[in-house]
């Protein structure tokens, strides 16, 4: 394992990516470890299969979709730079933070974990949460459990409440909204270190 | 007259040079009783000297003095680090569910789904990302403190330069003093092991032939053990495994089998190789019966089976050493025991081992380390301390079949050794899981959106 320093040099950018991210060099350190156990082969870059591998995560109903995030569109392999953008958006928004308008938003803040989540929706990147991708969603956590009938109803439901502008679909505003009363920083955050 | 100086000059320098060749071997005979009276003899005879405790002892001393050091100064970097995140744990599903959900009414109709529900199952999945409970075990357990093994702490700083003196001093003294001690010590054990048993092979099946294989087992594994530094503490000796049992236990590294020989004698299972072990396992096999299959011969379980089974119900016949684990796991926890051991029939004697991890990391990553590399940092390690206790004899219940006992002997040893009992299977080092898996999370999930409605009566959207 080896000392935090020598791990480190072996990044490229990393000063810029810890930047970025926010992320200290011991978070660092301990994600490119990770990144090293995932990546079995050894190529300096994950595959979709290599994130199958991990077990928990294949017991997870919408597994496939976290693990997709990961990926760029057209994109079959993402770099450690890539892993740990993404994984920054789980990090613990600092509370310290003076609010800077001309700071580009960071990846941990509130507003852009919701987008990460949109986009877990939002499968097409249309901006908008159509009924056809809910219902995608719903499948994937509820699978044979539910009839098919159940599963439009709950859709529908959702979809009313949602939809202000009421064009059948969530666009990112709406998603916003209905979920101002949900601590997010709280939900979508990661302890990264024991 | 500058002839003759010459000459005599000569004369000196290989008079010199014959002294000198001398005392090296005047030094080496000296080395080499040294080495047979102080360990060779108190393996052979399994007494002990004391010296290897006064090095424990000295160890414990400095190491305890580095912990401190590296505890004040890492104690204020952690208070920074971990004040900034709510230590909320991860619930439950259906705790964190309700959690997310508090902020709305229930409604009516249609089943009680939110947007927030996915945020519970993203989380987990990036949780799992970044660390799952499977991986974690078969990777190295990380220390709390240090151990002066900078292979062992991923945060190893600059502290002071007394510190990185005296880790200078443990490298220097593990490298150069240690291990050259510790490598000929193996060799002598591991040759001592192949001609004894040759020898032992020769006699007739008296009674002392099996004696002397006896000895010259646990005299050589005496020896080997020597070569690891390894402190080993038996408890229960009582319950030690008898002629015609099996003995199981949990699996670490190949250096189990040299601990638990120490102690006894055991008929080994396995598949013959080529090459050095190859040798090795034919010159045991002169001397005492062990277990060994052609490759192609594994792959039939009835025929495993049936030759364990003959094995064990030969009562003068050595107990067979099993890991029903089947690979080598990182001894913080045991995973699934394969059912195959348990079906052979027979008492099964539990053994748990646990190593402790402050002197030298035990464990055997097969995916990041080959043999050879692993037998090097053993022998570069500071010693290995480790506790094995013997647990009392169990037998398969009535009505009880191979997968329950398998259990139920698992939870009996992970007890024991302050073990960790996971019902994973220790091959999903290598495959992956099933689906029945994702099914249960399913099930879970669904019955708090739609399984409310179950108790209603006829409303129908």
């Amino acid at each position: 394992m080896g000392s935090t320093n020598s791990t480190l040099s072996k990044i490229p950018n990393v000063e810029e990516l810890m930047q970025e991210t926010g992320f200290t060099p011991a978070h660092i350190v301990r994600l490119y470890d990770r990144f090293e156990a995932l990546d079995k082969e050894k190529t300096g870059h994950l595959r979709p299969q290599d994130f199958g591998a991990i077990n928990r995560l294949a017991m997870n109903p919408i597994g496939d979709r976290i693990i997709g995030a990961f990926f760029s569109p057209g994109q079959e392999t993402v770099d450690f730079h890539s892993f740990v953008r993404i994984l920054a958006h789980f990090r613990p928004a600092d509370k310290k933070r003076p609010k800077d308008p001309s700071m580009p938003e960071p990846v941990n803040s509130r507003t852009s974990k919701l987008k990460f989540a949109f986009q877990l929706y939002d499968q097409d990147k249309d901006g908008k949460i159509s009924r056809a991708e809910l219902l995608q969603v719903l499948r994937s956590m509820l699978e044979m459990q539910v009839t098919e009938e159940q599963l439009e109803s709950i859709a529908d439901r959702t979809i009313q409440e949602a939809d202000l502008d009421k064009d059948d679909a969530i666009s990112f505003e709406e998603f916003r909204k209905s979920l101002e009363k949900v601590n997010i920083d709280h939900k979508m955050s990661i302890r990264f270190l024991r | 007259n500058i002839l003759n100086s010459c000459v005599i000059k000569d004369q000196e320098r290989s008079v010199a040079m014959e002294d000198f060749w001398a005392i090296v071997l005047a030094g080496l005979k000296v080395w080499v009783c040294l080495i047979v009276a102080l360990l060779m003899v108190p393996a052979m005879f399994g007494f002990s000297l004391g010296i290897s405790e006064t090095y424990m002892k000295i160890l414990v001393k400095i190491l305890e003095w580095a912990t401190l050091r590296i505890k004040t100064v890492n104690k204020a970097e952690r208070m920074i680090q971990s004040s900034s995140f709510n230590s909320e744990d991860d619930g439950s599903m259906e705790e964190e569910l309700r959690g997310l959900r508090r902020s709305r009414p229930k409604p009516p109709v249609g089943g009680d789904f939110t947007l927030s529900d996915c945020f519970y199952f993203y989380r987990r999945g990036i949780e799992d990302i970044i660390e799952d409970e499977v991986t974690q075990r078969f990777s190295s357990e990380e220390l709390v403190s240090w151990n002066l093994l900078t292979r062992t702490n991923i945060d190893f700083q600059y502290i002071s330069l007394k510190l990185t003196m005296v880790w200078g001093l443990g490298v220097f003294i593990r490298y150069c003093i240690l291990t050259p001690l510790r490598i000929m010590l193996a060799s002598i054990g591991l040759t001592w092991l192949v001609i004894g048993t040759t020898a032992v092979g020769f006699l007739p099946n008296w009674r002392l032939k099996f004696w002397l294989s006896e000895w010259v087992h646990v005299m050589c594994y005496r020896i080997c053990a020597r070569g690891l530094s390894c402190t080993i503490h038996y408890h229960n000796k009582e319950n030690r495994p008898r002629k015609g049992g099996i003995c199981v236990a949990n699996h670490t590294s190949p250096i189990d089998i040299v601990i638990l020989c120490n102690d006894g004698c055991y008929a080994m299972v396995g598949q013959s190789h080529g090459g050095l072990m190859g040798v090795l396992q034919r010159a045991m096999a002169r001397s005492c019966p062990h277990i060994w299959f052609e490759r192609a011969d594994m792959k039939d379980r009835h025929l495993v089976t049936k030759r364990l089974r003959d094995h064990v119900n030969d009562k003068t016949k050595l107990p067979i050493l099993l890991f029903p684990e089947g690979t080598c796991i990182n001894n913080t926890s045991v995973m699934m025991f394969k059912k195959g051991s348990f079906e052979i029939g027979g008492t099964i004697y539990p053994v748990a081992i646990k190593y402790d991890p402050q002197f030298g990391d035990a464990f055997w990553n097969s995916a990041k380390y080959n043999m050879v590399s692993y037998l090097l940092r053993m022998v570069t390690s500071w010693a290995i301390v480790c506790n094995v206790w013997y647990l009392p004899a169990m037998h398969q219940q009535e009505g009880e079949d191979a997968v329950q006992f398998a259990n139920r002997v698992k939870s009996v040893i992970a007890h024991q050794g302050g073990l960790v009992d996971l019902s994973w299977d220790g091959g999903l080092k290598r495959a992956k899981v099933k689906d029945t898996y994702r099914e249960e999370q399913q099930k879970k999930y669904s019955s708090m959106v739609v399984g409310s409605e179950e108790g209603r009566s006829g409303n129908s959207d």
